[in-house]
Parts: C-alpha cells; structure tokens; sequence
C-alpha cells in the first residue's frame, strides 16, 4: 500500500510499523506533525511534554520500561534536551529510542539556523539522515534496530523539506517486537563519577563498532555513473543533487552520517577523478572528509547558509546564471504573516507600546508582535527568555543607578516551557520584574496543541489544569492579577499597577486564541462613516479586519472581525459599533 | 531525463491551497505518476502568502519548483499570481482567482495593491484563465464553501487527467455531505 506522506508523518508511521509504543515531544515547526500523527493509533502512547528536555527524560525513562520509543523536536529543543541527551549517551537504552530534530534551514519557523549534525559527534550518538518521505519511514525501524543492538539513542536528522516535503511511501503492517525487560543496572544507568568513568570507555569502543556499521549500513550506498565527477551528499541535498546532475555523475548518498563510513569514502573517492560534497548548512560532511587527506570541493561554492536549492548548484557548481526577474511596473506589495482578527495578543502590545515600555518577547505568535504598527517587542531569543531578560535588565538598572523596568513577555505554553524558573529566579534574587503572561489557552503557533495549562492531554483526556496564576503565587509572587485580554482599560490600569509595584508582578491576560474551536461567536463591528472622522487611531491596533481604502475611509470586513472590540474601544470618537447595535466606546 | 511538470498552487495563509494541493496530488497519483509536494506551514500560516510545489512525473527528485520553470500556476488571489509571476516558464499557464485580499501594508494605508493584477499577467503569461470563484461558488454551486474546488476544476482542464480520476480523489477528500456540492463546483470551474 502506497501512502502519500510528509517526512513528519512517515516518521510516525515507520513509529507505528516498527512498534513504537511510546512517544514525547514539545511541539515546535518544522517538528510538530510527529507526534500529532501518532496520537490517534491506540497501540501508542503520546504526549506533549512539558519541553523538549522533559520529553527526552520521559522517553528515556520509558525506554528503561521496555518500549521502543520515538521522541521529536526543533532544532533548537535539542539544546533544551542536550542535558540528558549527552548523558543518555552514556548510559544506553533499553527499548530502542530514536530522536528526532527537525531542523529549519533558512528560518522559516525559528529563531536561529543550527545544523544539528554537529550534536551526533558532539554527543558521541549515531545519526541516520533521511533524504525523503520513504526513507524516513525506514530509518525508523533501522534506528530502532541501531539503538537496541548498539545500546545507544539515536538521533535522526531532518530539515524543513524533509519533514513537509510529501512523497509515495510504500507502507507495511505493525510488527509487534517484544518487551524488552528492565533490570536494575546501578553502573550503566547511575551516571555517578565512578560509574561515568566506566560508561566513557563504553562509548569510545561503542563508536569503533559503529564506524564499522556505517560501513555495511545498506541506505549508505554508491550510484556508480560516469566518473569525472564524484559527488558525496546527504539529506535532501541529494535530491537537489540528482536534480541538476541526474546520471551523469556518480553519486556516495549517506544516510548513516555519523560516525561515517570511511572506506566507502575513501573508495569512492580513489575511483573519481573530481568531488563535490554538497550539503546544506555547515562543512559537516566535508570537514571530516577532508580530514581523511581527501581533497574536495565544498563551502568555497557551495553557500553555508540558507537552505540549498537545485537552482544554486546549477549557478555555483555549473555557472548557470539564473535569469533576472523582469521587473514589473506595480507594486509587489510583501504580505508578511500578521496577529489574526480578533488575535488576544494585540491589546496587550497596544498597551505596552502606549506606555512606551522596553519589552523582553518570547517564542511564539507574539513575536508577530514586533512588526508594525504594534512593533512592541524589544527581543526575541528563546523560550521563557522574556523573564530572565527582563529580571537581568531591572536588576542591572537598580544596580547601576537608575530604575528601569522591563516588562517580560510570554505565553502560556511557553511560561510552562521555560518560564517557570526564571520566575522563581526573579523571586527568589529580590527582583521587581514585570511578567506579562499572554494566556490564549493553547500553543497556537504550531497548530493549536494542549500544555499543562488547557485541562487536557494530547490524547484529548480530561487533566489537572494548572493555573499559572496559582504557579505564581505558590512561588512567592505577591502581585498577582488576572485580566481579559479585550478590556482595553482593564489591560492598561493592571499594567501600571505592576510596574508600580516593588517587588516581583506578574500579570495573566486570559483569552482564548481566535483560531481555537469551540470559542463563543462574537457579532462583528462596523464603522460609522458620518461619525467616523478618518483619524485613523483604530489602524494603529493592526487588526486585518480594518480596511483602510484609498480615499482614506476605513471599513470593518464583518467576515473577518471576530467582534473583539479593541478597534471601538480605541477609537476617540465612539464610531466603532456592533453591527445593528449600540455604540460602545 | 524524463519529463517532470510543475505545478504552483499559491494564495494567502487560511484560503485552503494546501487542502486543493492534497486533491491535485492525490489525483496525480492515482494517475500513476511519482509525484513530490512542498509546502511551509508554522510562521507564514498568519495571514501571509503562501506556496505549494506540486512536481510530477516518471521519477521526480527535488521537491522545489525552480524559477521559470512552473507549467502551471494556480493562483487563489491576484496580487499573488505577481509574486510568484518569475516562477512561470515562458509558455506556461496562469489560472488565477479573480479576488483581492488586501495585505497589512496596504490595510494599514503604507503600500498600494496592484488592482491591475490581471492586465499585467495578461501581458507576461502565454495563457492567462480568469475566474471569480467566490462568485461561481455561490451563484452557480450555491455553497460558497467550494471555491478550491471551483479553482480545482479550472486547473484541470489545463490538465491530461481523466475526469473520473479527478471525481474519485474529490469524494475522498471533502466531508460526505458536500460531495455532491464539490463535484458540482469541480464541474463549474472547468467551464472556464
């Protein structure tokens, strides 16, 4: 049976064929559609962790259990997970764990373009690369495979293309391996000194046998052509790769990347006469090649940033220049990605921005709102950032004299992410930071997945719903409120009254996302045009379902406005109304 | 190497290119092609514009569609038929929505849409196919939910696949009670 696949969800079919029966991620794109597509088979378990460092010591702890186990993330849940990741490296496993990073070259999605390749030598694990839907369903079952017989984690590497590139995969029945017992085993899973120093040795002789696997691993593999050029890639820039050169150059595709198989490399390379190592991102492949005493051709054309494309091998490696784009004599309006209608975020920023607060943003929608007209946000940087920075920034202000404040912003997916210690840090060090909370009642970024925070499991169970304003004061938060995102007036006197308090303040905006099913209808608003005096101040919230029209009027779209009223309570001259209905200002 | 066509089905984040782009893969495999479909969700899902790479063919590698190399561009909203404009190949087809979905700037009175869309592509593309599918949608299959589906039917004529191929895919992929709905809107769209 042929399916067709994203790279996502074959990676959560192969879960499902190879018998998977447990899996953890936080949600996070290019990564997300792993975990969602497993969710529905009843033979495995699923959750949204905590975050990715929680998802990994709960896979791992299920491995110890005896379950072949798949945990997913973004490239840079890695670096929240690389604490246990590179001690689980010592310790092994027990069913077979394979971990997945999804990494996003070019930044569709993130804040950052790491090429986590680099964390398989790093933490001394094997890595498998899939170069497409196929192939991610196989290596699956193969890095299950790999990780029991070489007691090991194994991470596989993805990237954006790969993981929502769809392709035809050619689908099988669940196999059912059996349990693998636990049995206590102090001095290969208590990764003390004394038993660490041991482990040490069991990695070192663990990657000589590894590197002789990469040898024999069958998606390691030559496609012998004509031999003037030789080409070593991995990953989807072999598709790329193929594309541009189709069989008129040989081909060594790597799936296993690391440790990598260095008689192949060398045979293939003692039999062409030229070689390219094409790969996007970091001179991965080339650097250790290279170190072989190999001489190749690789980042001095081939860029190290950015995803790769066939159409920048055909300019860097054939010198095809790529036609210039016929300039066209209108406007190419950009339509860049805004806070929806209706968004419970865009009061928040209007404020913040009214009071012309310095503002620590965070990793979420609310990053949209750096853009214009709301352009609230003074960073972005990584999950639960906002509070640590804005603690960091009051602190350093009081010391040197003056008494800034910083307002940290957050969501509330993120605030159980990794909010949550750097509140008791601010706590606990006498800091007298501002925390916006942005409570939307789901991780809305990545498609609407439950968090500690929503009352349900990812299996769609009811939970303990934790209460982050109760997380606040159990912390030794004294200043704690809770507001509606849309009373505009409430927003503002709740804000002030934080930043006048001297001490820690944290602030919960409850509402929920504007995209979340199941939300009450609101009536959609219209303008008034004999009251309206075209002042404008209502575009200044940014709502797409305000448009402005060339003879400057402005008019609501009633199939986009979600009836928030932001726009009526903002506007000077009670224009804003409901439609059919008393005006409200 | 053998012949690989390319599709582009581009639009605004929330207008259902990527539910039209399943229904096109879904027939070109059915058809027995090897087939390759690209998209990115997450950041640009708000409201922004959106593409998806449809290629197939005897074997397809790279899932990209490279510039000036699209058979065909199915475009849900004229300012993005413009944008995605450099990706046409000289004699290819530009079956294009006749709407316009304003964009923030141009919302927010900073930038001007180009309500000339269609002169332009009528200019630069070989074959330029116009519809209103809100419009067809709602007069014509009276359920104005059916406006990819109407854009499906234009993009087929434009397409060697067998109807009864593309009439197959459509029933598997849209709810039951709007089979029959979506058949009639597919059929609309082929009109034009």
């Amino acid at each position: 049976m042929k399916l067709f696949l994203s790279g996502d969800e074959a990676i959560a079919r192969g879960a499902y064929e190879y018998g998977a029966t447990f899996a953890a991620a936080y949600p996070g794109t290019p990564s997300t559609e792993i975990i969602e597509n497993l969710i529905p088979y009843k033979e495995v378990y699923a959750e949204w962790s905590t975050n990715e460092k929680v998802a990994l010591e709960v896979g791992l702890g299920a491995s110890l259990a005896g379950s072949r186990v798949v945990v997913a993330m973004k490239h840079v849940g890695v670096n929240v997970a690389a604490d246990p990741l590179f001690t689980a490296a010592y310790t092994g496993v027990n069913g077979g764990l394979v971990l997945v990073s999804a990494d996003d070259p070019t930044m569709h999605s993130s804040q950052n373009e790491q090429d986590n390749r680099n964390v398989a030598p790093f933490a001394k694990i094997p890595m498998l690369e899939p170069a497409d839907s196929q192939e991610a369903k196989d290596l699956v079952g193969e890095g299950f495979k790999i990780s029991e017989e070489f007691d090991t984690p194994v991470l596989m590497r993805i990237t954006t293309r790969i993981a929502h590139g769809k392709g035809l995969v050619e689908c099988q029945k669940r196999q059912e391996p059996p349990r693998r017992e636990y049995k206590k085993n102090s001095p290969k899973y208590c990764m003390v000194p004394a038993f660490a120093r041991q482990r040490r040795l069991v990695v070192e002789e663990r990657t000589a046998r590894l590197k002789e696997f990469s040898e024999t691993f069958p998606y390691n593999r030559i496609e012998w052509g004509p031999k003037d050029v030789g080409i070593i890639t991995s990953g989807i820039s072999y598709q790329y790769a193929k594309e541009v050169f189709g069989d008129e150059v040989s081909y060594l595709k790597l799936a296993f990347t690391w440790p990598l198989p260095e008689k192949m490399i060398r045979e293939f390379a003692s039999k062409v006469k030229k070689i390219y190592v094409i790969e996007e991102l970091d001179p991965y492949l080339e650097t250790q090649i290279r170190a072989l005493g190999i001489e190749v051709i690789g980042k001095e054309v081939i860029p190290n940033m950015f995803e790769l494309s066939a159409e920048i091998l055909r300019e860097k490696i054939l010198g095809e220049k790529v036609a210039e784009e016929e300039k066209l004599d209108v406007p190419v309006t950009p339509r860049p990605p805004v806070l929806c209608a209706g968004c419970p975020h865009r009061p928040i920023f209007h404020v913040v921005k009214k009071l012309g607060l310095t503002a620590m943003g965070d990793i979420g929608c609310y990053g949209l709102g750096v853009a214009p007209p709301l352009e609230a946000v003074d960073t972005t940087v990584c999950m639960g950032a906002s509070i640590g920075m804005s603690h960091g920034f009051q602190k350093a202000s009081a010391w040197l004299g003056d008494n800034k404040k910083a307002v940290g912003i957050i969501g509330d997916s993120t605030f159980f992410h990794g909010g949550m210690t750097g509140l008791a840090d601010m706590v606990f060090n006498k800091g007298a930071g501002v925390v916006l909370v942005l409570d939307n009642r789901t991780t809305a970024m990545t498609g609407h997945q439950p968090h500690p925070g929503t009352g349900i499991t990812a299996k769609g169970e009811a939970t303990e719903e934790i209460k982050i304003e109760d997380v606040a004061r159990s912390m030794g938060v004294k200043d704690v409120a809770v507001v509606d995102s849309y009373d505009l007036e409430a927003v503002e006197k709740a804000i002030r009254h934080a930043l006048d308090f001297d001490g820690p303040s944290v602030v919960v905006f409850r509402r929920a996302c504007a995209l979340l099913k199941g939300q009450e209808k609101l009536p959609p608003l219209e303008i008034d045009q004999e009251t309206c005096t075209k002042c404008h101040s209502c575009l200044r919230i940014g709502c797409p379902a305000l448009v402005h029209h060339p003879d400057k009027s402005v008019t609501i779209d009633v199939n986009a406005c979600t009836g928030c009223t932001v726009c009526a309570q903002v506007c000077p001259f009670d224009a804003i109304a409901k439609v059919g209905g008393e005006v409200r200002g | 190497m053998a012949k690989v066509t390319n599709v582009l089905l581009v639009g605004v984040g929330g207008q259902g290119t990527i539910l039209a782009a399943r229904i096109l893969s879904g027939v070109l495999q059915e058809a027995g092609y090897d087939v390759k479909m690209s998209e990115v969700h997450g950041m640009s899902q708000r409201g922004g514009s959106v593409v998806t790479f449809v290629r197939y063919g005897e074997k397809v590698y790279s899932p990209l569609v490279e510039k000036g190399t699209a058979d065909i561009i199915l475009s849900f909203e004229k300012l993005e038929a413009l944008r995605w404009l450099p990706y046409l190949k000289p004699d290819g087809t530009i079956v294009v929505n006749d709407l316009a979905l304003l964009p923030a700037p141009v919302l927010l009175g900073k930038a001007e849409y180009p309500y000339n869309a269609l002169d332009i592509l009528r200019e630069k593309a070989k074959e330029l196919i116009t519809l209103d599918a809100s419009k067809v949608a709602a007069e014509e299959v009276g359920n104005i939910r059916t406006q990819n589906v109407v854009l499906l039917g234009a993009l087929a004529k434009h397409m060697d696949i067998e109807e009864e191929i593309w009439q197959k895919i459509i029933r598997e992929n849209v709810p039951p009670k709007t089979i029959e709905a979506n058949l009639k809107a597919f059929a609309a769209g082929g009109q034009y």
